[in-house]
């Protein structure tokens, strides 16, 4: 047992599977009472940074995720409770301030960095660009299914097991006996040779002044008593009764209530504005330039979004007014026709000899397959409550980075840090898009403009028009077959390559790959949707291993199965799926089942879908899904996961487009970009295998197999093969029977 | 002035008769349950009873409510004791992000008041107004379902509430 140096802590680290520690509170030194200010009450002693116990034995983990409906905070607070042992009748949670102390990579950062200081642009938003970075370095952001995974395996398990052992320690200490003679259970210090027990509380205070001067020892699966059971999530009650906070529900002394119109053309900012009209109507408190979009701030949300429609904007011209998505997807397929003929596409993965192995084919399938941007639409528009005053800030909203967010304030407000706090609330619904603070920037300008605090509250209009999209990827691919139809090379051309950097690649044993890409930027924003890269990348590569298996005349799931040779974990789902789907049984006229696998955040997940396509109408009868993320630490919280990743990806396969026309998204509202619903909606069933390998993430995994599954279905039912989504696009009706193209 | 009876307390109101119900319910009764969501009757979150009807109050003018009874989330558990759509919501784990749910319970409050037994085909239709971006569909369903079978009593939130007019 070594002391918490770095360089223990960092060993600890790699014991446990990790190189990075990342998320582990306990830092070297004591540090309890620095962090204690922002989350300990009085009566309450803060044993490490992440557990607080009180004068009755009531433990509460201090929780570094925040909540959007995937569960994180009740999963993370059950493997922070098990390892303590704590009663978990007695464990509720609170989610950490976005403080430093409390960020995850500032606890990372001393032994990642030293102690430099963390460059500024680390600090943003997690994107396509720097996924990778908070990837590794994980801010205190919640994404990247990483909540269980990161924070979880490698902290709240770590800090729960540190407490209770710092809590042995102290009563050791306070009986005189032999920490060894100890046990715990359900809250309780229990000294059996003598009868003693008492509960952690007696213990908590003195703990609470220790260093912690050991590596703590984690449990083995059959020790858990709370992870791997399904606990009812403990932010659930306060979603029946209307009395979860959410962002949007925040109210402030003096607050006004603000709208806001962007520019419809990204890039464009305010030329002129005649807001004569707006600054009389009833209410209205005033009309603000915020350069690249315009606020009406009143006394209520009505009123501002009244008069917003009476101001008339003059926007810039910058030369994307004539853009529309025909011609983005254009300019797709000539950037990479122009790479090719220049040798300058960037190489992805290179194995083997492609371009030998084309040149000797049998045969070469090729095939073209398109996605178009898709907005986040989260049940709750995006918004905030901001407070600027005597130099200050205070913002209140539900953020899937609080911490960035505080910094991105602070950088565009042109204030300190320091002077910026940022109070996080239940998200309704985050999908990646609450890791953008643009409407938090808005909010914060608006209310320096006006003095007063602000809730701004986007429209829905608003929201699908100004999101961080999804992006638009067209994807070639070529196979070369040889005499048995079996494929000997991989080519798999595309545009724009974001994280995960994995998403393009394959887990087939295809002997010969060249996967490469193009840069092909547009003027349309872009951030991370659920499952990100996979979210496109499964699609594509899920249908083309389909389409090869219908060209070999194998069926797809064999087919799938003996490419898949040694990939034990991605075997097992799909067998489980397949079994479970009874895949191999009539499925009868006009019906079809379709089958994909995607590894994805460390998980394993494949789908079945089975359709009925009649009169060109596509219905979702059922949907089985096998998963195995290694463990599961809240069987029902992944299934639930799994239930609501399915319909995520099936709303966007079916129905999901954002269209670019005249340089602007055409979409608005849910009549033009329609959802999933109660009567579309299919059967689910989920089937979990814990393989108790490394552990994998739930909140995106789900998404990325059933927008392949559902067209490989689709196929299976009519002969028709899509190769462009939504689905809602094609006329399956007059396409019904038709011969796929060769 | 407008007169609203909302959950069993008369609020008298000096606010625009356009004004959509929603707004006055969220920011002049500081009831914050009822959600707003597409602001065109497309998602369901707004959804509230007028007069025991469910309604998307995101579209309906407050005048249009003028001496009617509202009821919200916030009025539909009694003596402490959550509705049983609520409770089945908990044993059932229905909600995610739980932003829609609000919209969902006074959904399937009024469909099971209605219907205490409703066919699959009564629920797609009841609850597709319904959105839940989630996903969390067939939960509702288990949630409907449970509390059908459960034939528990299902007190009627508006039943008992007097009225006053005037």
């Amino acid at each position: 047992m070594g002391k918490w140096t770095r360089r223990g802590f960092i060993s600890a680290g790699v014991v446990g599977g990790s190189a990075l520690l990342i998320g582990v509170a306990i830092r070297p030194g004591h540090h309890a009472s620095d962090v204690a200010k922002y989350v300990a009450g009085e009566g309450e002693s803060l044993v490490n940074a992440w557990v607080k116990i009180d004068a009755n034995n009531r433990v509460t983990a201090i929780v570094p995720h925040s909540e959007m409906g995937q569960g994180a905070q009740t999963a993370l607070t059950q493997m922070l409770a098990d390892e303590l042992d704590a009663k978990w009748e007695d464990v509720s949670f609170i989610e950490a301030p976005a403080e430093e102390e409390y960020a995850n990579w500032a606890l990372g950062k001393g032994f990642i960095l030293g102690d430099t200081k963390i460059p500024a642009l680390l600090v943003g938003s997690v994107d396509g660009v720097f996924m990778q970075v908070t990837k590794a370095m994980h801010l205190q952001t919640t994404g990247g299914s990483a909540s269980v995974r990161a924070t979880g395996v490698y902290g709240m398990r770590v800090a729960g097991a540190a407490a209770r052992e710092m809590l042995m320690e102290t009563a050791a200490d306070s009986w005189g006996v032999e920490v060894s003679e100890l046990k715990t259970r359900e809250g309780m210090v229990i000294h059996e040779a003598s009868g003693k027990q008492e509960p952690y509380a007696s213990f908590a205070a003195k703990a609470g002044e220790m260093k912690p001067p050991f590596v703590p020892t984690l449990k083995t699966p059959d020790q858990f008593t709370i992870m791997g059971k399904s606990k009812p999530r403990l932010d659930i009650p306060s979603k029946v009764d209307g009395s979860a906070q959410f962002g949007i529900d925040v109210v402030v002394d003096g607050m006004k209530y603000a709208t806001v119109n962007a520019a419809p053309v990204f890039g464009a900012k305010v030329a002129s504005i005649n807001s004569s009209k707006a600054e009389k109507m009833p209410g209205v408190i005033d009309v603000v330039n915020l350069d690249d979009a315009v606020a009406v701030v009143a006394e209520g949300y009505w009123q501002a979004k009244q008069a917003l429609a009476a101001v008339a904007v003059r926007w810039t011209d910058t030369g994307s007014e004539a853009l529309n998505s025909e011609a983005l997807f254009n300019q797709f397929q000539a950037d990479m026709k122009q790479a090719n003929e220049s040798g300058d596409s960037k190489t992805d993965v290179d194995i083997g000899n492609a371009g030998q192995a084309f040149a000797t084919a049998a045969r070469i399938v090729k095939r073209e397959y398109k996605v178009p941007y898709l907005a986040h639409a989260c049940m709750e528009p995006m918004n905030a409550v901001a407070r600027v005053e005597n130099g200050r800030c205070d913002i209140w909203t539900g953020t899937q980075n609080p911490l960035g967010f505080k910094y991105d304030v602070a950088a565009a407000l042109e204030i300190d840090v320091n002077d910026v706090s940022v109070t996080n609330h239940f998200m309704g619904g985050g999908f990646g898009r609450r890791s953008k603070s643009d409407a938090v920037i808005q909010a914060a300008r608006i209310s320096r403009q006006v003095g007063v605090p602000v809730k701004l509250i986007w429209s829905r209009e608003e929201d699908v028009q100004h999101d961080h999209y999804r992006p638009a990827v067209a994807s070639n691919f070529r196979a070369a077959l040889n005499e048995e139809g079996m494929p000997v090379a991989w080519e798999n051309q595309y545009v724009d390559k974001h994280e995960p950097v994995e998403a393009p690649h394959i887990s087939y044993a295809i002997p010969n790959q060249h996967i490469h890409y193009v840069d092909s930027p547009t003027h349309v924003p872009f951030g991370v949707w659920r499952s990100v890269d996979h979210s496109q990348h499964g699609f594509f590569v899920e249908s083309f291993i389909d389409e090869l298996a219908y060209e070999a005349r194998e069926d797809p799931y064999q087919f799938r199965r003996n490419l898949l040779k040694d990939q034990q974990r991605q075997i097992d789902v799909l067998d489980l799926a397949a079994k479970k789907a009874n895949w191999s049984a009539p499925i009868g006229k006009n019906r079809g089942r379709g089958i994909a696998i995607q590894e994805s955040f460390g998980s394993f997940v494949a789908e079945v879908v089975e359709v009925t396509v009649l009169k060109g109408k596509v219905s979702v009868d059922r949907v089985v899904v096998a998963v195995d993320p290694g463990f599961a630490v809240s069987p029902d919280g992944l299934t639930a996961q799994m239930e609501s990743g399915v319909i995520y990806g099936l709303t966007a396969a079916l129905y999901g487009e954002v269209s670019i026309e005249n340089g602007r998204v055409s979409q608005s509202n849910f009549n033009n970009y329609p959802m999933v619903r109660m009567d579309s909606s299919p059967e689910i069933e989920t089937y979990i295998i814990n393989s108790h390998e490394s552990w994998g993430g739930a909140g995106e995994p789900g998404t990325p197999g059933i927008a392949p599954a559902l067209t490989n279905a689709i196929f299976a039912a009519t002969g028709t093969r899509i190769r462009e989504l939504p689905v809602s696009k094609f006329d399956l009706d007059f396409e019904f029977g038709k011969e796929s193209e060769a | 002035m407008i007169k609203l009876n909302v959950n069993g307390q008369e609020h008298s109101l000096d606010v625009a008769p356009d004004t959509p119900l929603l707004w006055v319910i969220r920011e002049n009764l500081g009831l914050t349950g009822t959600k707003f969501g597409c602001g065109i009757a497309l998602c369901g979150a707004c959804t509230v009873h007028l007069n025991g009807s469910p309604i998307r109050s995101c579209i309906t003018p407050v005048a249009s409510a003028d001496g009617a009874s509202i009821t919200t989330i916030e009025g539909i558990a009694r003596g402490g004791e959550l509705h049983p759509v609520q409770q089945a919501w908990i044993d059932e784990q229905v909600p995610q992000c739980g932003y829609c749910q609000s919209g969902q319970i006074m959904s399937a409050v009024a469909l099971l008041r209605d219907n205490p037994n409703p066919a699959d085909e009564d629920i797609d239709s009841a609850m597709s107004g319904n959105v839940c971006r989630c996903g969390m569909y067939s939960r509702i369903k288990k949630g409907i379902k449970r509390v059908a079978n459960a034939q528990v009593q299902l007190f009627d939130p508006e039943a008992g509430m007097e009225v006053h007019h005037g």
